[in-house]
C-alpha cells in the first residue's frame, strides 16, 4: 500500500502483537429485558474460515451486530486485535443481510462498492480515482464488473449480494464479518462466493460467517462457531461438527435456558401492555 | 408613457411575467427558492421512507408561530420562524422518544404528534385573533399559505436560509447517501449516523420552517415529498434525483404564485401543490421505463409476442402430426381459440417478420379463408419454442416430482421467458434428454445432434 492517503497509516495489516482478530469475553445482549445472547466468550484464531451455526432466533446475527457495535451491550466487551472497535474500525468490514435494505434506492452497483471507500474518506470528502480503482477491482473479484454501471434493483439476489461483498472488500480490512450471504443465492453466487472465501484466506483474513446449510460447513469451513442463545462450541470443524454438539445446539427439547428467556419475554410483554 | 405605468394598465398575467413589479419579483424568487429547497431536502425523507414526518413536522410548527408572535408581539420571519423550528423539534423529539420507549408504532406516534401539536396551534391562533391586536390578521395564513405577503425582507431571510439547505445537503451528500441507503453499514465504516440523522431532521424542519408562509401548515408536507416522488420517475442516480426535485419544487412554486397573482385572494399554497401534484401525475404516466405509459407498452409488446410464438408453436405442432404443410386460418384459430380476425392479425404480423407465408388460393381461399405454412426461419424459431417446452415439463416431472399431466400450462408460460443461459442450463443439468414426459420428441439445432 502506498498510504497515500495522508495522515493516518493503512491498515489492514494485522498488528504483530498477535492478539486474536476478534476476542469477545461474557457477551450478553438483551432486546428489552429479555436476553438473545449470554455470557458468549470466544477468540477467533486469525487466517481462519468460521462457520457460525446455530437455529433461527439462536442469535447469530445478533452476534455478528453486536461485535459490529450495532447493538448495546448488557455486558462483557469485544476487542479487535486487542483494542476496542473504535480504534480498529478500518480492520473490520460488515456485510449485513441483503433484506436489511431496499434495493429500489436510486443507484447503481458501483456506487454501491464505493461506499465500502467512505469509511477511510474524511468527512464530507468524495471518493476519487483510487477509490473508484478500487471499487471496481472489487467487483471483479466478485465476477461483478460488467454489471458495474447497473442499476441495483435489476441484478438478481445472487449478483445483489456479490456487490454488498464486493463493498466490504472495497474497504480492505482484515476481519470480515458476514451475515448469511450464501442466503437465496443461486448456484453460481454460491460457488464464486465460496471461491473468494478461499483466495481471502490465502490472503491472511479472518472470516466469520454466519451459515444455515449445515451439509456444506465442513467442506467451506475450517473453524465452527455452535450456537444457540450462548456458545454451544467453538473449534476446527473436524472437532466440533459433531452429531452430539448438533443435537446440542438444534435439539428438540426445550432447554432450561429458552424457558427461563421466553418467561422473561412473557412477563415484558405484560409490562408494557399495562 | 412612463414605462412603470404601461405595466400597471398591462393584464394581470402579463404583469406578472414581465416581471416590472418589484414585489411580483420578490414574491417569485421567494417561492422558487422554498420550491427547491424542500424539494431537495425531501429526496431523503422520502429515501428514508420518512414521508410523514415532514407532515406532523409541519402541523406541529404552527404553534411555535403562533408563540413566537404572542411573545415577541412581531411578524418577522425570522422570529417565527425559530418558533416554528422549535416546536417542530419537540415534535420530533416526542415521536422518537414514544417510539423508544413505550409499544406505540411510528405511524401512531406521528398521528398522535401532529394532531396534538396541531390542535394546540388553533387554540393559540384562536386566541390571538380574538385579542384583536390590529397586526394581528396576518398569520392564519400559515394555515394554507399566501406568497404574496411576502416582502422583499422575509425573501432574502427565507431564501438565504433555502440556499443553506441546498448547501448542505451538496457538502454532506455522501454522509447523507450512505445513512438512507444502509444505516447499519454506515455505522460500521464509523459514519456518526446519529449526528447524520440529527443534522437531516434539523435541515428538514428548516425546510418546513422556511416553507410555512408561502405554503401553509396544513400542505407543506407535499412540497418535500411530492417532488422527490416525481423526480424517482425520471433517473435511478440520486445526484439527478435530487437536482429534479429541486428543480420541481422550484417550478411549482413559480407556478403557484402566478396563479395566485392571477386570483389575489387564494391562498398559494393549494396552487403550489396542485402544481407539483401535476408534475408528479405526468411522471407516472409518462416517464420512461419506470411510467405507467411505458410498462403497458412493454406489458403489449410481450402480449403481442407470446400471441405470435403460440401460432409458431401450433403450426409446428400441426406439422409434427405430418399430414400436411399447409394449414388453414380456421383450424388455426380454433386450436388458438382465438378469433379469425385476430389469427389474422397475427399472421400477417408472423409473415411481416419473415416466420410464416400465406396464400388465398385453393380450396380454402374458396372457402372464404387463407392458408399458412411456416418458412425455414419460422421451423428454427418454433424449434427452439417447442424445445423450452418440453425441457420444463421434463424438469417439473423429474426434479420437482410434478405429476405429467400437471405441466403443460405451467411450460406454456415459460416457453417465452426463457434466456438463451437459463437454456443452456436447462440442458446441462438435465443432459440433453430426447423425449418429454409426454414421449413427444425434444428438437435440437442440426449441428450438435450429430455429435456422438
Amino acid at each position: 500500500m502506498s498510504g497515500q492517503d495522508g495522515q493516518r497509516p493503512p491498515a489492514a495489516q494485522a498488528p504483530p502483537s498477535g492478539a486474536p482478530p476478534i476476542e469477545v469475553h461474557n457477551l450478553t445482549v438483551a432486546y428489552g429485558r429479555r436476553p438473545v445472547l449470554w455470557d458468549v466468550d470466544f477468540a477467533a484464531p486469525a487466517g481462519q474460515l468460521i462457520a457460525l451455526v446455530g437455529p433461527n432466533g439462536a442469535g447469530k446475527s445478533t452476534l455478528i451486530k453486536a461485535i459490529m457495535g450495532l447493538l448495546p451491550l448488557s455486558a462483557g466487551w469485544v476487542r479487535i486485535f486487542g483494542e476496542p472497535l473504535e480504534k480498529r474500525r478500518r480492520d473490520v468490514a460488515y456485510v449485513p443481510q441483503r433484506e436489511s435494505v431496499d434495493w429500489d434506492f436510486p443507484t447503481d452497483a458501483l456506487d454501491v462498492v464505493l461506499m465500502g471507500r467512505y469509511g477511510r474518506l474524511p468527512l464530507f470528502g468524495r471518493p476519487g480515482r483510487e477509490d473508484r480503482r478500487v471499487a471496481l477491482e472489487a467487483l471483479d473479484k466478485v465476477g461483478m464488473s460488467a454489471f458495474a454501471r447497473r442499476q441495483i434493483s435489476q441484478l438478481s439476489g445472487g449478483q445483489q449480494q456479490r456487490v454488498f461483498i464486493a463493498r466490504a472488500l472495497a474497504q480492505d480490512a482484515s476481519i470480515y464479518l458476514m451475515d448469511e450471504p450464501f442466503a437465496g443465492v443461486d448456484a453460481a453466487t454460491e460457488s464464486a462466493i465460496v471461491q473468494l472465501l478461499r483466495d481471502m484466506k490465502a490472503r491472511g483474513k479472518t472470516v466469520l460467517v454466519v451459515h444455515h446449510d449445515l451439509q456444506t460447513v465442513p467442506d467451506y469451513f475450517d473453524w465452527t462457531m455452535l450456537l444457540n442463545l450462548r456458545l454451544v462450541a467453538f473449534g476446527p470443524t473436524m472437532q466440533v461438527f459433531t452429531q452430539e454438539r448438533l443435537n446440542e445446539t438444534y435439539g428438540g427439547r426445550l432447554n432450561l435456558l429458552t424457558q427461563v428467556t421466553e418467561r422473561i419475554q412473557r412477563e415484558e410483554a405484560r409490562r408494557r401492555t399495562v | 408613457m412612463d414605462p412603470i405605468e404601461a405595466v400597471q394598465h398591462l393584464p394581470n398575467w402579463l404583469r406578472f411575467l414581465t416581471l416590472q413589479d418589484a414585489n411580483v419579483r420578490w414574491v417569485l424568487f421567494g417561492s422558487i427558492l422554498l420550491g427547491a429547497g424542500s424539494g431537495v431536502l425531501g429526496c431523503f425523507a422520502f429515501l428514508r421512507k420518512q414521508a410523514l414526518l415532514g407532515d406532523a413536522l409541519a402541523h406541529a410548527a404552527l404553534p411555535g408561530v403562533c408563540l413566537s408572535y404572542m411573545l415577541f408581539q412581531s411578524k418577522n420571519p425570522a422570529v417565527l420562524l425559530l418558533g416554528a423550528m422549535l416546536t417542530g423539534w419537540l415534535a420530533l423529539r416526542a415521536i422518537q422518544i414514544s417510539v423508544a420507549n413505550t409499544r406505540i408504532k411510528e405511524d401512531t406516534a406521528l398521528a398522535l404528534v401532529l394532531s396534538t401539536f396541531f390542535a394546540a396551534g388553533i387554540v393559540l391562533l384562536t386566541r390571538i385573533q380574538q385579542s384583536g391586536a390590529a397586526s394581528q390578521a396576518g398569520l392564519d395564513k400559515f394555515l394554507f399559505g399566501q406568497a404574496a405577503g411576502l416582502v422583499q425582507h422575509d425573501v432574502i431571510v427565507l431564501g438565504g436560509l433555502a440556499l443553506a439547505l441546498v448547501a448542505a445537503v451538496v457538502i454532506a451528500f455522501k454522509e447523507f447517501k450512505v445513512c438512507a441507503f444502509d444505516a447499519g453499514y454506515a455505522q460500521t465504516i464509523g459514519i456518526n449516523v446519529k449526528l447524520v440523522d440529527g443534522l437531516l431532521a434539523i435541515l428538514i424542519v428548516a425546510a418546513v420552517g422556511i416553507g410555512l408562509a408561502a405554503v401553509g401548515v396544513v400542505l407543506m408536507a407535499a412540497m418535500l415529498v411530492t417532488p422527490a416522488a416525481a423526480a424517482r420517475y425520471w433517473t435511478d442516480r440520486l445526484s439527478r434525483m435530487v437536482v429534479l426535485a429541486g428543480l420541481f419544487g422550484a417550478l411549482s412554486g413559480a407556478l403557484g404564485t402566478f396563479i395566485s397573482f392571477l386570483a389575489p385572494r387564494m391562498p398559494t399554497g393549494p396552487w403550489m401543490v396542485s402544481s407539483v401534484t401535476t408534475m408528479f401525475a405526468l411522471s407516472l404516466v409518462f416517464a420512461p421505463r419506470r411510467g405507467l405509459l411505458a410498462r403497458g407498452l412493454l406489458h403489449w409488446r410481450n402480449r403481442r409476442r407470446t400471441a405470435e410464438e403460440n401460432l409458431l408453436t401450433t403450426l409446428y405442432r400441426l406439422g409434427e402430426k405430418g399430414a400436411a404443410s399447409v394449414w388453414p386460418i380456421r383450424e388455426l384459430a380454433d386450436r388458438r381459440g382465438l378469433s379469425l380476425g385476430a389469427a389474422r392479425r397475427t399472421l400477417r404480423r408472423l409473415e411481416g417478420q419473415g416466420f410464416v407465408l400465406g396464400t388465398s388460393a385453393g380450396l380454402e381461399a374458396a372457402a372464404g379463408g387463407s392458408v399458412w405454412r411456416m418458412t425455414a426461419s419460422g421451423q428454427e424459431r418454433a424449434a427452439r419454442l417447442i424445445r423450452l417446452h418440453r425441457l420444463w415439463e421434463i424438469y417439473l416431472t423429474e426434479r420437482l416430482r410434478l405429476p405429467v399431466d400437471h405441466v403443460h400450462g405451467d411450460a406454456e408460460d415459460v416457453e417465452h421467458i426463457l434466456t438463451p443461459e437459463l437454456e443452456a442450463e436447462l440442458e446441462r443439468i438435465l443432459d440433453r434428454p430426447r423425449l418429454d414426459p409426454h414421449g413427444r420428441p425434444i428438437p435440437y439445432p442440426e449441428v450438435v445432434s450429430e455429435g456422438p
